[in-house]
């Protein structure tokens, strides 16, 4: 190579290894995060061992025990009867969307779903102690007590005194929340479904419902299925639209009508506050329980929407 | 009932559930924007924009400390966000295209996307507001440029990865360094997208609360010191929506109004903007 060539060659190394370095930072981000989290939470990890802070309900700060039982209980639970609200709905949009609405509406439909998820959480969950739980406590809530609450079993869920502060109403929140993501998913992947085979099912005589059930949703399930626990991802780690509404209770709650905890609203409340290194570190821990349990459901979600993305492009 | 019948039926029902569906989304959307349009404009006064906050209790003030603090810490975020995430994604796009590195990194951003942002602040904490011992607006960019970063990232390399590679082979031929290929060819065919990857991001960060609760944490007082803890305006309405007095709640719903006509308008805007460029 000739001194000119190489001279012209050395702007464009430093250019690649500038960018190169930039996409570096997502490497050093991630394993940054999981580092901090680890270096952080290390006094608590020691006292309390990772099987018995999982399972330890006190969460008292005055004595110095802290177990994770019940706040990974509230976000498990508060995102369980999130995803049943919000995926049927999320699946219902998008088929209104793909196969029934006509063309003119399409877009504005899907538009405005959209929109849904640009608000931000804070607004939510102000929405949600304003004007959602008032709602909740006055007319839902006692006449969903009503109805079932006399049932054997099942009427345990509604329980108590309905205040609209609980899980119920943090729930709702975070399906609406979420409906978006899976909508926008589910109809992305209906859309891959081939027009050719759609035609075909119908040239059989195939009603619109039956192509849906039959062509459609085998079509695109894995799409389906990946948007669902990408979902379920982004609802373990909502703080803000359930902040306002789940009252910060350390405890495991029997009732639908309970005041809760999830590991979001227990980091956004007392995060500020720890006064001790324990509580500190303690905090940081259930922040690397979320981290991970996250992590697991979003590298899920993207293992299946990468499949179906195979699937589809051949 | 014959089969056929039974099958109208059965398809009848099941469209109208999913018709309903639809509505039900649209009425959330509906309920929730008109509630804050409501309650907003009521409360919107130019005190909101030009006064700062009074003590406790007591009534009127305004939020221009939280506006000036939100717009410090969006903007320096966006400058620290966005130039990694532009330089990144090119890598991705460009010199290591269809490699293995740039597979994992893109698939590794998507991960970071949906990161409980909540995560991302006790982070920034760590590392930037304990060994420092206080608060600090910088503390609170970096926790949002965290969060901008793989968004813009992941729309640059997009962007640029739609950019038609007879394009740079034109300009290779012409004897240009693939540096200078990527800067005014590559750059120049894919700016709209990149900008709009750009504004989506700024739209994303500007509705966080989480990741500024313990880093630019909150101040009551008017501040540009970024070194210091900084006013928000999520922040302030987490503290007023959740404080005892109506004069505070009226205003939370007056900024929640605001921010929310910002965020909207950035992410129509983006659409829009993709819409204009791509659709020919």
């Amino acid at each position: 190579m000739t001194t000119e060539a190489k001279k012209r060659n050395i702007p464009d190394l430093l250019f690649s290894l500038l960018t190169g370095l930039a996409s570096f930072t997502i490497i050093l981000l991630i394993l940054g995060i999981l580092a901090t989290l680890l270096t952080e939470s290390w006094p608590a990890i020691r006292k309390f061992g990772f099987f018995r802070f999982l399972f330890t309900v006190e969460w008292n700060p005055v004595k110095e025990v802290f177990g994770a039982a019940s706040t990974v209980y509230g976000t498990l639970l508060t995102t369980f009867f999130a995803l049943l609200f919000a995926i049927p709905t999320a699946i219902g949009i998008a088929i209104f969307v793909t196969e029934i609405a006509p063309n003119f509406l399409k877009g504005p439909i899907g538009a405005a779903i959209e929109l849904l998820a640009a608000i931000p959480s804070i607004i939510y969950g102000m929405w949600g102690l304003f004007t959602l739980a008032p709602i909740m406590s006055k007319y839902i809530e006692p006449a969903l007590q009503k109805w079932f609450g006399s049932l054997p079993v099942l009427g345990m869920l509604f329980r108590g005194t309905p205040l609209g502060i609980d899980l119920l109403t943090a729930s709702v929140i975070l399906a609406i929340m979420i409906i978006p993501f899976t909508a926008s998913i589910s109809r992305d992947s209906f859309n891959l479904t081939p027009s050719v085979v759609k035609e075909s099912a119908y040239a059989m005589g195939a009603t619109q419902w039956e192509v849906v059930k039959d062509v459609v949703l085998p079509y695109s399930k894995l799409g389906v299925f990946g948007g669902a626990v990408l979902s379920l991802g982004r609802a373990l780690g909502e703080t803000m639209a359930v902040a306002f509404v789940l009252g910060n209770n350390h405890r495991i709650a029997t009732s639908l009508f309970d005041a809760a905890s999830t590991i979001t609203v227990t980091l956004a409340n007392e995060f500020a506050e720890a006064d001790s290194d324990l509580y500190l570190s303690s905090l940081y821990y259930l922040a690397l329980v979320l981290f991970g349990l996250s992590f697991l459901a979003l590298a899920t979600a993207k293992l299946f929407l990468l499949r179906a993305e195979k699937k589809y492009s051949r | 009932m014959t089969r056929e019948q039974t099958r109208k039926i059965e398809n009848y029902i099941a469209l109208s559930l999913s018709g309903l569906a639809a509505l039900a989304g649209l009425f959330w959307l509906v309920f929730i924007l008109g509630d804050v349009l409501v309650h907003g404009l009521g409360a919107l006064t130019p005190d909101l924009f030009l006064k700062d906050a009074v003590p406790a209790g007591m009534t009127g003030g305004g939020l221009r400390h939280a506006f000036v603090g939100q717009l410090l810490v969006t903007l320096a975020a966006t400058l620290i966000g966005v130039p990694l995430g532009v330089l990144g994604g090119t890598f991705l796009a460009e010199y290591a295209r269809g490699t293995h590195f740039a597979r994992v990194i893109s698939i590794l951003a998507d991960i970071m996307v949906s990161v409980p942002s909540i995560v991302i602040g006790a982070f920034a904490y760590a590392i930037l507001v304990r060994p420092l011992h206080h608060f600090s607006g910088w503390a609170g960019a970096v926790a949002l440029a965290i969060i901008m970063i793989p968004v813009v990232l992941r729309t640059t390399e997009d962007m640029l990865t739609l950019v038609p590679w007879t394009i740079r082979e034109a300009a290779f031929a012409l004897g240009a360094p693939y540096y200078k290929v990527i800067i005014q060819v590559v750059y120049r065919g894919a700016a709209t997208g990149i900008l709009t990857g750009v504004i989506l991001s700024i739209a994303r960060v500007a509705g966080e609360t989480a990741p500024l609760l313990f880093t630019s944490f909150n101040n009551a007082f008017f501040s540009t010191d970024m070194n210091g803890p900084l006013a928000s305006l999520t922040v302030s309405i987490f503290q007023y929506a959740m404080g005892p007095y109506d004069d505070w709640h009226r205003q939370a719903w007056a900024a929640s109004f605001v921010i929310t006509l910002f965020i909207l308008g950035l992410t129509i805007a983006g659409r829009a903007l993709l819409k204009w460029r791509y659709k020919k």
